[in-house]
């Protein structure tokens, strides 16, 4: 273990220092980045003209809303920044026969495949999520209660380890199709279930979507449970979602490492 | 003598033009099958397009469910849906995936002098491929629209007159081209920057957003810009963005009508006009200036 988080921060500090190598491109890089972001809240301020709260009754108004997005900005800027960028040279590396230097290595694959490169630029988006989190919390209705503060850590990393999973599943499904350029479309497509407040998906065709989303893929639990033990009062059914992200976590983590390991079981090399 | 020299011009005239038309007619055979070699993903992308729509949908329904007013911005719940929808046949028509970036690449690996010594327009060649890649997508996606269309149909207001279907079909056709030499042009700064991933990632922010396809562009009209008596859509309708995305779904759903139609399509025409001259230009000069790279 100490070994392996040797080898990453070694991965980290390379990429720090190509990231610094050109700094005006990183600084460019975190400034789109957060034109990016801007721009979301922008549309979620226009919103918030039309409508006291998203959804009827639901207790999402404006400050518990801007929590719950700044919870998502803080969980998909780790992903971005730890596991995208390796995802992404995945898709190449399959199709170029680039996997085979990897397979050689004496390391376990999964760990170089999904860590080797990390995108410093992606935290930007985190820092400005925590801004607004620290914005939002003393305008909430009711503040947060201590072990809802302690909770919150834990359920980020969960809903990180979540969408990490995820991660390494579209990447397995590279390997079967030979080629995934659309893997960054369909991550960016599927969180987006995850940005918005279950209760909006309600109704005869929202409640299915609601419970494939929370029980089979669960994306729903990946902002929605830190974002309302910290943004809305702790409930007894609080408790049981809290629990259930931890196991969903746990789960996902071992049923992306079977199906990224029966993936490269299939893989033939491209390669010369 | 006289009579032969002024039947040979037009004969080789048109000669020539169906060489070109033949050259063009292969870069599209070309650029058609090697769309269809990664044909799985090229299904997946083109099915996860409707993802989005999807939670547009219940997030639209969940605001108008906590509001009184049953309107905003002019439009109710069902005309939110039917716009969505119709950006979406707007964005199949006027996005350019990786158009601007491959050409800033092979600017910057030097791949793009082979188009400089043979006898092949680089503009046409992508214009092929681009109409190659539409045209496959249209084939992959005509039938998920349908279903989509079909089970929304309650969403949409009476399907309306030809006049506005032709002038729907028109915008499009305008969009597709607009689209394209927005981009081309866009990918053309390689030639001065040769790294433009940057100016692409902030274009498409700004196209996004401006463009109609995050929301119609109708709610701008109560956000002031400081200016007395101007709101930020006044600003927005200056600009090129909203034939992309924000027009046809429009005309569709009768918000643009009449005159207003009329002057809508000349503005897009002459839009796709500039850029049209603008892509010239920036090719033209691009490569006056470029030196090559790469073996």
């Amino acid at each position: 273990m100490t070994r392996y988080l040797s080898i990453f921060l070694t991965f980290a500090r390379a990429c720090l220092v190509r990231d610094m190598t050109f700094r005006a491109n990183f600084v460019l890089e975190c400034v789109t980045s957060l034109g990016w972001m801007a721009m979301n809240l922008a549309f979620y301020l226009l919103v918030f003209t039309f409508t006291p709260e998203i959804g009827l009754g639901t207790g999402w108004t404006k400050e518990p809303f801007f929590a719950f997005v700044a919870t998502g900005m803080i969980i998909n800027s780790i992903v971005q920044a730890l596991f995208m960028p390796s995802a992404e040279e995945l898709t190449e590396m399959v199709r170029t026969g680039g996997l085979d230097g990897i397979l050689v290595q004496p390391l376990d694959a999964q760990f170089l495949l999904s860590m080797h490169r990390v995108d410093f630029s992606a935290f930007a988006n985190g820092l400005v999520g925590v801004g607004l989190l620290c914005w939002a919390i003393p305008r909430l209705p009711q503040p947060p209660h201590p072990i809802a503060i302690l909770l919150y850590p834990l359920l980020i990393a969960c809903g990180v380890a979540i969408l990490y999973s995820l991660v390494i599943m579209l990447a397995a499904a590279t390997i079967h199709l030979g080629r995934n350029q659309s893997l960054y479309d369909f991550w960016f497509y599927l969180t987006n279930f995850s940005r918005y407040p279950a209760e909006i998906y309600s109704g005869p065709w929202g409640g299915p979507l609601r419970a494939l989303c929370t029980f089979v893929i669960p994306i729903l639990l990946v902002v929605n449970v830190p974002a309302r033990v910290i943004a809305q009062p702790l409930t007894e059914q609080g408790g049981m979602m809290v629990a259930g992200t931890v196991f969903a976590a746990g789960a996902a983590l071992l049923i992306s490492r079977w199906v990224f390991q029966t993936a490269l079981s299939k893989y033939r090399s491209a390669s010369s | 003598m006289t009579s032969a020299a002024s039947h040979s011009a037009p004969s080789g005239f048109l000669a020539r033009r169906l060489q070109g038309l033949r050259i063009w007619w292969t870069m599209l055979v070309i650029c058609l099958e090697e769309r269809l070699v990664y044909r799985g993903d090229f299904v997946l992308g083109t099915l996860m397009r409707f993802l989005p729509i999807v939670t547009q949908v219940f997030l639209w329904t969940a605001v108008f469910g906590a509001t009184s007013s049953g309107s905003i911005a002019g439009y109710s719940r069902n005309d939110i849906v039917a716009y969505y929808l119709l950006t979406m046949v707007s964005r199949a028509f006027s996005s350019m995936p990786g158009l601007a970036s491959g050409i800033a690449r092979s600017i910057r690996d030097g791949s793009i002098k082979k188009y400089l010594v043979q006898p092949v327009d680089y503009v046409g060649y992508l214009l092929a491929a681009r109409i190659a890649h539409k045209l496959v997508y249209y084939a992959v996606a005509t039938l998920p629209f349908a279903g989509v269309f079909l089970f929304c149909r309650e969403y949409f207001p009476p399907i309306p007159d030809w006049t506005t279907l032709g002038a729907f079909s028109l915008s499009l056709v305008l969009s597709f081209l607009l689209g394209f030499f927005m981009e081309a042009t866009l990918g053309m700064l390689g030639f001065w920057f040769l790294e433009v991933s940057s100016i692409v990632f902030a274009y498409m922010l700004v196209q996004y957003m401006l463009s109609g396809h995050m929301f119609p562009l109708d709610m701008l009209r109560g956000i002031p810009t400081g200016v007395a008596g101007v709101s930020v859509a006044d600003v927005v309708r200056f600009l090129p963005f909203e034939y992309t995305a924000y027009f046809p779904a429009a005309v569709w759903l009768g918000k643009v009508q009449g005159a207003e139609l009329v002057r809508s399509l000349l503005v897009e025409a002459a839009w796709v006009v500039v850029m049209i001259v603008a892509c010239r230009i920036a090719w033209w000069r691009g490569t006056r200036r470029y030196s090559a790279f790469g073996g």
